[in-house]
């Protein structure tokens, strides 16, 4: 099958030194991939490549997605506070050319699709964090992109809105399937989001290890408590000491 | 209970000065040309009415029409200056020059390329002068401000300029923009007099015209009453700016 994307031996230099690489990442289509290391380790310097946000400084980025077919997640939600959560979600399909009646009957839908009624009005400071970034993947999803890119999108949230979000994309995924490459910091959050993990080591990131996670998605209810999740947890926990240990 | 007590402040403030004053002019003695008690700027006030009035609305119609002015040249010059590096590094030092040169020392030129005969319009061109710096400088830095993630959203979108300029970039900058448009409003009208000063004042006599004249008499409470009603009109245009302000920023943020 041929890979949405791959970086192949991509390095990333900035002036006060390398930020990322060599690190090489092939994605299949429909996968869900957690990257998961230390702070600064390069994680989100890897998602801006993948999204065509950034070139690299050495090795090569191939996407076979189309520009469109790719959206972003940051972690925080990245709302225009000028415009109500309808016309946020609308924005990549007016930028795309689509009129803005169509662009806002897609918008709603797709609020509605994230578990947002009645709020289409509202303006971002009206809104609670967790519904902000409800409406953040209500934008991200409007297009229907083939590569969703999630960076650390509940880090600032609570644990029970954190929760609620991991089900609510597993579900959202499970109804278009697109590649997903998630950022997180949090060991049981990535195990429990993606069906393989990459570890990183500390800045300049390299991969570390891959854990495979087995188990259906969306995961099913009591997941977490299953020995095959907390096995998982335990691997990537100790490849990430490892490469800790080792940096 | 609070709110009611912060709005009496300044008014208790005040009369408890001017009574202060009131009372240091009488126990003094003081000689009414030197510092006329407020009793008697009030009474210089009344007799002068008509003509304060005429001279204020002067004063207020060449400030609202350099403000005017000024927004439309220093929006313009942010516009076009916030999507092109090297036009900012080239426009930026000729605007702050501009903002530190002193009016007065600017004002002689700008009366002999308008005409002598034409004061009215050197008065307007050097109010215009002055209120252009903040509107161009919160303009330009907000149009600057917008969230960097935002910024890579409409990279990723593929936003075209135009997309960029009239989506993002100008809606991120309103609080700025208002927020220079209100300081531009009070050195309108200090750049009105100012001028009017320097420049004189052609057939409408502002209020700078009036304090000047008063001075040359030695009416020194007409003098002061003159100023007085400046600082009133100042006060209300800020008063009226900054509660439109505050409606435009809560409908913009919502809340």
């Amino acid at each position: 099958m041929t890979p949405i994307a791959e970086l192949d031996g991509v390095e990333v230099d900035y002036p006060r030194g390398r930020a990322l690489g060599p690190f090489d990442l092939t994605l299949a289509p429909g996968e869900i991939v957690a990257l998961v290391g230390p702070s600064g380790c390069g994680k989100s310097t890897a998602l801006r490549l993948l999204a065509g946000l950034e070139a690299p400084t050495r090795g090569s980025v191939r996407r076979a997605s189309a520009r469109g077919e790719t959206s972003v997640v940051f972690q925080a939600p990245t709302l225009m506070p000028w415009a109500s959560a309808v016309d946020n979600v609308a924005l990549p399909l007016e930028l795309a050319g689509e009129a803005k009646t169509t662009a806002r009957q897609k918008a709603a839908v797709a609020l509605q699709r994230v578990k947002l009624d009645g709020i289409d009005a509202a303006k971002p400071a009206q809104l609670s964090g967790g519904m902000a970034m409800r409406v953040s993947l209500a934008r991200a999803l409007v297009t229907n992109p083939r590569l969703l890119l999630l960076d650390e999108p509940f880090a600032a949230l609570d644990e029970i809105t954190r929760r609620a979000l991991a089900e609510d994309v597993h579900q959202l995924w499970s109804q278009s399937k697109p590649a997903v490459v998630f950022v997180t910091h949090n060991v049981e959050e990535a195990a429990y989001m993606a069906s393989r993990v990459v570890v990183m080591t500390r800045g300049p990131g390299r991969v570390a290890g891959e854990t495979s996670i087995d188990g259906p998605l969306p995961r099913p209810h009591g997941f977490r408590t299953t020995a095959g999740f907390r096995d998982a947890a335990e691997a990537i926990s100790t490849t990430l000491d490892a490469a800790m240990a080792a940096a | 209970m609070s709110r009611l007590r912060s709005i009496l402040a300044p008014w208790v403030l005040a009369a408890l000065l001017l009574a202060i004053w009131e009372a240091v002019c009488r126990v003094l003695a003081v000689p009414s040309f030197l510092l006329p008690p407020p009793s008697e700027i009030a009474v210089a006030a009344v007799q002068n009415l008509p003509l304060l009035v005429s001279s204020a609305w002067n004063t207020l119609a060449v400030a609202i029409i350099a403000w005017l002015a000024a927004s439309l040249v220093a929006m313009s010059v942010a516009l076009a200056v916030s999507v092109n590096r090297l036009a900012e590094d080239a426009v930026r030092p000729l605007a702050v020059m501009l903002q530190v040169t002193p009016i007065v020392a600017i004002a002689p030129l700008v009366n002999i390329w308008v005409g002598l005969e034409h004061p009215e319009r050197g008065v307007i061109l050097l109010a215009v002068v002055v209120a252009f710096f903040p509107i161009f400088s919160g303009a330009l830095t907000g149009l600057k401000a917008a969230d960097p993630d935002l910024e890579r959203l409409f990279d990723l979108y593929g936003a075209s300029r135009r997309q960029r300029l009239l989506r993002l970039r100008l809606p991120s900058a309103v609080p700025q923009i208002l927020e220079g448009h209100k300081v531009a409003a009070g050195l309108a009208i200090v750049g009105a007099v100012v001028a009017e000063f320097v420049a004189g004042s052609g057939g409408a006599q502002g209020l700078g015209w009036r304090i000047m004249e008063a001075s040359h008499r030695l009416q020194t409470a007409r003098m002061l009453a003159a100023l007085f009603v400046l600082a009133g009109m100042a006060l209300a245009l800020y008063a009226l700016l900054q509660t439109g302000e505050r409606i435009i920023l809560r409908r913009w943020r919502g809340r």
